[in-house]
């Protein structure tokens, strides 16, 4: 009977715990506390702490509670403090934005938008605080930025669908509501309006990207648990002393498709495919209804698309008018 | 071998409960556009039981010919013309239709049925008004098949398919404000889009347009030809057609190419039947039924003090051809005029007769 040993991790070494490296001079101190638990240990490292929180940390947490919060009670408040009521609708509850009526002015009374302002402005400073965070810390431990950047990219998309294309179109109402049925509905309905995002080049970008990482993902995860039972796992050591589990590796995707990644590129490729997915998906909302008011027809006119056999039928509102 | 036997089990249970969403039973399945555009419906052939029943006409249709029904008797403001005899099977139908229990006294004095005391009688006459005005002057969307009282009261005297305007919250709170949207309804087909869409669209003549998307690709320079919609708006309409998908029991490429929803040319003759259908319900909602608020008693309005109106789901209930397509007035000739009659919309007859398609 075949067995698959790598859902958990197998073998828990107790040790002292890890402090890591100093600190550089003049930093915030680091969190002392370390604990061990098992269970974290069968999914990750055993080891919890020490924890650096900082100022950006700190605040990032209080700005996302905070939204959090304001996003969370509106929807209660929505359902008259009603807690079974919160429970039964929450997927159908929402923050909604501002109405045509306000434009983009940012004055708009609570109860028709100005909550939706005050959580986006919360949530938007929690993901750039969180994102300062990401930066420093990398360069305290003196690493690349690349986590930085990727969340940057991230925070691209999110900030184009509710600030940066809203201020363009000089509307609120532009924006995504907060809600779980009621974005997904934002997002059909987007698509309704501005003549179907499939026709969208960025649009189609942004899934190749999307679609490409999970793909990545899968052939990166699957090759590594694979050659696990060579240590595959440690990779830092194998790309300086190539063993069993690297060779085999990359001899097992020549063999299958005749060109391999190495160590350090797949891990470029994946980079760069998960930072495109946003990148070019918010170029293509940015270019929604400021550029292009109608994808279908831009990629007729484009012969982006196909155009299929005229039905015959008129439209009844050119005789009566 | 035990956790073999479990593992085959488990096996066999994880591959019957993935095919647990499959419908084994017979479906019908119809192209209704060219080839890869995915226009097809596909329904369960014992999804036509829902149609409903067809009632049999109370007796057998008296001959032409007799007494005017106006000189037989007192008050008889729409069907005068027709003979006392039809005038009576008329009556019966309509009994039959809508107070089956109630019977004539529902509309009637049975002292004097000529009085108009009692409102239903008021209701009522104004109703044969507006089928008589639906069968003569919306045949794009009736057809030949015509409408009857039956198609949306089935034997009630309130059609249980209505909508009425909305109470009006105090829109300077969220305190219970759910801006007319976020509600799991029917309306909406479970969706959290508004369901304000009926009186946004529905109203009358004067209800917003429908149409959202641009007939350019870029946005207009000037202003007075600049697509201002916004994607909040959009989903009033969206929701209306969500209505109309739900009420017809069809999805979207029963009249669109979904690739792209706004040009004619691309969409299916139903589409226009539609059109029709939604400037009919502003016409039946604006003209007939509104006008009646002061007329019902208080227990038959809405929150807002108007009258119950129609929606698709009025007539359709599920199906994309009321009573399945079955024409009940031409057993009820007084229902459908023949001679000059006020039409609602003139308007070119469209539509090409639907192809074969590649």
């Amino acid at each position: 009977m075949a067995t698959y040993q790598n859902i958990f991790t197998q073998v828990q070494l107790s040790h002292a715990p890890e402090m890591g490296i100093g600190m550089k001079p003049g930093s915030d101190p680091r969190g002392t506390a370390v604990g061990f638990n098992h269970l974290f240990g069968r999914f990750g490292q055993a080891q919890l702490g020490p924890i650096y929180l900082g100022w950006t940390g700190l605040l990032a947490i209080l700005c996302g509670f905070t939204a959090f919060e304001i996003i969370g009670l509106n929807m209660m408040a929505s359902v008259n403090w009603d807690p079974i009521q919160f429970v039964r609708m929450l997927p159908w509850l929402s923050l909604e934005p501002p109405g045509p009526e306000y434009g983009f002015s940012p004055i708009v009374p609570l109860a028709k938008g100005g909550w939706w302002i005050l959580a986006g402005m919360f949530l938007t400073l929690s993901v750039l605080l969180w994102a300062i965070r990401t930066y420093r810390r990398a360069k305290a431990l003196g690493m690349g930025t690349h986590v930085f950047w990727a969340f940057m990219s991230a925070i691209w998309l999110f900030l184009v669908l509710g600030f940066i294309r809203p201020a363009f179109m000089g509307s609120w109402s532009e924006a995504v509501p907060f809600g779980i049925f009621p974005h997904l509905d934002w997002t059909a309905a987007f698509s309704i309006r501005y003549g179907n995002l499939f026709y969208n080049p960025f649009h189609a970008l942004s899934i190749a990207f999307l679609y490409g990482s999970t793909l990545l993902f899968a052939m990166h995860g699957a090759t590594i648990l694979a050659v696990g039972r060579y240590g595959g796992e440690r990779e830092i050591e194998q790309i300086t002393d190539r063993g069993t589990a690297s060779e085999r590796a990359a001899l097992f995707w020549r063999w299958t498709m005749g060109f391999n990644a190495t160590m350090e590129s797949i891990h470029r490729w994946a980079w760069w495919f998960a930072v495109l997915t946003t990148l070019t998906g918010g170029i293509g909302i940015l270019l929604t209804g400021t550029v292009v008011d109608n994808w279908y027809l831009w990629a007729q006119q484009h012969h982006y698309a196909p155009a299929y056999p005229d039905t015959g039928v008129v439209d009844p509102a050119l005789g009566s008018k | 071998m035990k956790s073999t036997m479990l593992l085959r089990l488990g096996a066999v249970l994880a591959g019957a409960a993935l095919l647990g969403a499959c419908q084994v039973e017979t479906k019908s399945v119809a192209q209704s556009g060219y080839r890869g555009t995915g226009m097809d419906q596909i329904h369960l052939v014992s999804d036509k039981k829902k149609i409903g029943e067809v009632p049999a006409p109370p007796y057998d249709p008296p001959k032409p010919g007799g007494r005017p029904a106006k000189e037989a008797y007192q008050n008889v403001q729409v069907l005068g013309d027709i003979s006392e005899d039809e005038f009576s099977y008329t009556m019966a139908a309509i009994t039959q239709w809508i107070a089956p229990e109630q019977g004539c006294n529902y509309c009637h004095n049975p002292a004097n049925m000529a009085s108009d005391e009692i409102y239903t009688k008021k209701v009522a006459r104004r109703m044969l008004q507006m089928t008589r005005n639906i069968n003569t002057g919306w045949t794009q969307h009736v057809k030949q098949t015509g409408v009857t009282c039956y198609t949306c009261h089935r034997g009630q005297a309130v059609p249980s398919e209505n909508w009425t305007l909305p109470a009006k919250g105090n829109e300077d709170t969220i305190l219970g404000n759910l801006h007319g949207q976020n509600k799991p309804v029917i309306a909406t087909a479970y969706s959290s889009l508004p369901n304000t869409a009926f009186a946004k669209y529905l109203l009358d003549g004067n209800s917003s347009p429908i149409r959202v998307q641009s007939t350019y690709s870029h946005p207009s320079q000037y202003a007075a030809t600049k697509n201002k919609t916004t994607t909040m708006e959009t989903e009033g309409t969206y929701s209306l057609m969500m209505h109309t998908s739900t009420a017809l029991g069809v999805n979207c490429t029963f009249c669109h190419n979904a690739g792209s929803f706004q040009p004619w040319n691309m969409s299916t003759p139903k589409r226009v039947g539609a059109w029709y259908g939604y400037r009919m319900v502003r016409n039946i909602n604006g003209e007939y039924i509104t006008p009646l608020a002061s007329v019902f008693p208080k227990h038959r309005l809405g929150p807002q003090g108007d009258p119950l109106k129609v929606n698709c789901t009025t007539c359709h209930r599920g199906v994309n051809k009321p009573l399945g397509g079955v024409s009940m007035v031409k057993d009820y000739p007084a229902l459908r005029p023949t001679g000059p009659m006020v039409t609602a919309a003139a308007a070119p007859a469209p539509a090409a007769a639907p192809t074969k398609m590649p």
